[in-house]
């Protein structure tokens, strides 16, 4: 019987591998170290060889004002306490912990530094896994905020996020300083990713500290676009691109701000269901144009997610 | 299609000129670009036509389920990412019948199949073909269901492992095209003579390419073209890379016998829903459900409108002033942007309203509010430009401009501009309906 030829494209290009968070013995306290990126052909073909495990990061938000509530309905029973619901996400299985400090902006709560700085505390104290960090949106303030996060997590390796082409500088020098990993974001489009890496690379920031965020549009938001984006820069990084060469982060969480995600309308179905699965389809899309690493906020769609990883990988 | 070098092989190298072009060489570019014809070179020979032919035929199959207007089309793709062209055929979804089931049971789940459909962007969404399974293993009930199914006007698929049950339920129902599903190792034979004799698609079913290609063979001797191929993945990763597996080798001309499209029952999958997202993203034509819940639905029918979109022109409505609700000369003047989903979105929300008022739609080009606004597509001139053009402030004397919340910057500016009492709306069109009830008006 004829044997079908497995199409096997010979990839001079790999992926970089991202290791976030430390344990005692690196000088942190988390309790295992992660692996990010490192493939070495498209996502989930495992004849061309996978890379290290795509992983999910639990979201947490310190305020939140102007988050549609049914998005985050499973954690109201916390009265959305950072510890309880960090916690809940390790239980909930969540390889990572992010947290958006949405507090910080002026036009929220305009908490200060060292109220972020304490959450972060509190949270690293409460669970052992690795974390991320988001500002909330103020550069000046974010500033600030990055380099005393970054001082105090000093041997952590957690991810500060996020550089932006306007603003990169006092992040980049804040994640070096403690040896910290840094989220590299670019608005959906090749040029604009490969172009933050290489200011990235010319400031001084070594490209195994940084995964991209190459924006991640939701579902029937542009995720088309989005889907494009991701399979051009990883291509392009599996011909020897260097500068593309980085894992890929994408934030799945805009999906709740999709209207059809949640509209209560009869006919289509629960909306509590019909958002998680909103939800967890942009995150489909992005793990199979090449994303590394996601950010999830409904437990339904981390759950969802998690059994998509064990079935692409065949585990 | 051949390389100008591929087929520059397989001419005969007298470059005397009669194809009109100096040498053969040139002749071979210009039909590599498909601007002559083969036939203009006296010379080739028979064996050079028979080649060239055979990789000018389209790497995957075309394939039709059905006739008339619900007809599905699938198969005749050429890429393997959607931004190097597009994807051409939408995958295509299907729910399915037993005829185990009691006709109440029957007549409800037909009803739920015909609920699924969404309005989205000025297009209809909704499932594209009926199966109906021969689980009772009775000829006669599998056509009685079969032409019940048939009167929705959906094309069919036929599922039975029995050529026999297949036949009478095409001949009682008079069914054109249904999808015969599906011939395996064991039934080949009997399934391709009646698929040939009745002139239908045929789905192959195997476990292992390799059987699946030996199948293959098997129909087409038998003169059936029309396959459909299930590669009866286990789990989402042989799913993945089966179907990359089948579709390059089409693509690059790796191995021709697997051109077909392909098809993915997850009849009782408790992964139904995983399976058919990333189906539709990785190549998958047809989908099997058993059921289908509209929470997952419309997000998986929103998946696929996203993935088949085509890449280099977003869809686009016509710029110009829109009348909502019969409006008149006293109603307001709302502006938005020509991407068909904000402008569906926004028009939705005010003819929701129940209030007459005037939509001015300005060509962006097709981008979103913030997007067009980023790429100096959306200005303040341009939205005057916009007024003038469609004699707005002459069909709307009110004086009044509701503009998006989201560039409330362009307030100031277009106020002096346009002449005209400039109200910032809410950033997001849902709030549009309370505004336009609101006291102002
Ligand atoms: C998909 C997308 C793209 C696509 C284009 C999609 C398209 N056809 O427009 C692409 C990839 C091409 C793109 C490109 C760019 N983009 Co873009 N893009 C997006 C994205 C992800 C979604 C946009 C979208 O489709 N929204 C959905 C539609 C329905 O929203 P909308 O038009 O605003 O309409 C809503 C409201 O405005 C309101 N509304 C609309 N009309 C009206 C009218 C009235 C009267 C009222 C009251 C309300 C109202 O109702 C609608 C529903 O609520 C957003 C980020 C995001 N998540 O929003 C960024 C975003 C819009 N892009 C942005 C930018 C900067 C760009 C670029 C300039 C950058 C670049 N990469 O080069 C380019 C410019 C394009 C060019 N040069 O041609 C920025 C804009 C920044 C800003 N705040 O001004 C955004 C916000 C991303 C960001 N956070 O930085 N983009
Ligand atoms: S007619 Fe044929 S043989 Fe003569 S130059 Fe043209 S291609 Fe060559």
């Amino acid at each position: 019987m004829a044997k079908i030829p497995i199409p096997k494209e010979k990839w001079s290009g790999k992926i970089e591998t991202v290791v976030v968070g430390n344990t005692p013995e690196e000088g942190g306290s988390r309790s295992s170290q992660l692996m990010l990126g490192g493939d070495v052909g498209m996502p989930f073909l495992s004849y061309e060889g996978v890379g290290h495990r795509q992983r999910l990061a639990g979201e947490i938000l310190d305020s939140v004002e102007g988050i549609p509530e049914i998005s985050i309905a499973p954690f109201n029973e916390l009265s959305y306490d950072v510890v309880e619901w960090a916690k809940r996400w390790k239980d909930l299985g969540a390889d990572m912990i992010c947290l958006k400090l949405r507090s910080l902006d002026p036009e929220i709560e305009d908490a200060s530094v060292e109220k972020a700085v304490e959450t972060v505390n509190n949270i690293l104290n409460a669970v052992d896994l690795p974390l991320i960090v988001y500002g909330g949106g103020n550069r000046e303030k974010d500033a600030h905020a990055m380099e005393a996060i970054s001082n105090a997590c000093a041997g952590e390796r957690i991810l500060l996020a996020q550089a932006e082409e306007d603003a990169y500088k006092s992040i980049s020098a804040a994640a070096t300083a403690n040896g910290h990993g840094l989220i590299a974001y670019s608005n959906l489009d090749v040029n604009l990713a490969k172009q933050m890496n290489i200011l990235l690379a010319d400031f001084g920031t070594k490209l195994d500290n940084v995964l991209m965020d190459p924006l991640m549009a939701a579902l029937g938001m542009g995720l088309e676009y989005s889907y494009s984006v991701n399979e051009r820069i990883r291509l392009a990084a599996l011909m020897s691109d260097r500068m593309l060469q980085t894992p890929m982060c994408c934030d799945l969480t805009s999906a709740w701000e999709a209207r059809e995600a949640t509209e209560e309308e009869e006919s289509w179905g629960d909306p509590s269901e019909r958002g998680s699965w909103w939800e967890a389809t942009t995150g489909l899309a992005a793990l199979v144009s090449g994303a590394n690493l996601l950010i999830v906020r409904h437990p339904r769609s981390m759950e969802i997610l998690q059994d998509a990883i064990v079935e692409l990988r065949g585990e | 299609m051949a390389t100008a070098i591929e087929i520059f092989k397989l001419l005969p190298k007298k470059n005397c000129g009669k194809c009109n072009f100096p040498t053969c060489l040139a002749f071979a570019m210009q039909l590599a670009n498909q601007k002559v014809k083969l036939s203009d070179c006296p010379f080739v020979s028979d064996e050079a036509k028979a080649k060239l032919e055979a990789s000018s035929a389209p790497p995957i199959h075309l394939v039709t389920i059905g006739s008339g207007d619900k007809k599905v089309e699938i198969g005749d793709e050429t890429e393997l990412y959607r931004h190097e062209k597009k994807f051409f055929h939408p995958t295509c979804y299907a729910i399915t019948i037993s005829d185990s089931m009691s006709d109440g049971e029957v007549e409800s789940k037909l009803k739920r199949a015909e609920e699924l459909s969404f309005e989205r962007i000025g297009q209809v969404l909704t499932i594209d073909l009926m199966a109906v399974r021969n689980d009772s293993d009775n000829d006669t009930r599998f056509a009685e269901v079969v032409s019940r199914v048939a009167e929705i006007g959906l094309p069919l698929v036929l599922m039975s492992e029995r050529p026999e049950a297949m036949k009478r339920a095409v001949e009682e129902a008079s069914l054109e095209k249904p999808l015969l599903y599906a011939a395996t190792e064991g039934n080949i034979e009997a399934m391709s003579s009646v698929a040939k004799e009745l002139a239908c698609p045929l789905a192959l079913r195997a476990d292992d390419l390799e059987t699946l290609a030996k199948l293959a063979v098997h129909a087409r001797e038998t003169g059936v073209e029309d396959l459909i191929l299930d590669l009866a993945p286990h789990r989402a990763k042989d799913l993945v890379e089966k179907n990359t597996i089948v579709r390059k080798n089409a693509i690059k001309r790796t191995f021709d016998g697997l051109g077909y499209p392909i098809i993915l029952n997850v009849c009782d999958d408790e992964r139904a829903v995983l399976k058919a997202m990333l189906a539709t993203m990785k190549y998958g034509s047809i989908v099997l459900f058993d059921d289908l819940n509209p929470a997952h639905a419309l997000p998986l029918f929103v998946l696929r409108q996203n993935i088949y979109t085509d890449p280099q022109v977003p869809i686009q409505v016509r710029a110009g002033l829109y009348p909502v609700n019969d409006p008149g000369p006293d109603d307001p003047i709302l502006f938005t942007t020509n991407f068909s989903l904000t402008y569906f979105t926004v028009m939705g929300d005010v003819d929701k309203a129940k209030v007459p008022a005037w939509l001015l739609v300005v060509d962006t080009e097709g981008l979103s509010v913030l997007t067009a606004y980023s790429a100096g597509k959306l200005t303040e001139e341009s939205v005057v430009e916009a007024l003038e053009e469609t004699s707005a402030k002459e069909k709307s004397t009110s004086g009044i401009l509701i503009i998006p919340g989201l560039i409330s910057r362009m307030s100031g500016k277009l106020q002096e501009l346009s002449g005209m009492r400039v109200i910032v709306g809410p950033r997001e069109s849902s709030g549009i309906p309370k505004l336009l009830r609101s006291e102002e008006f």
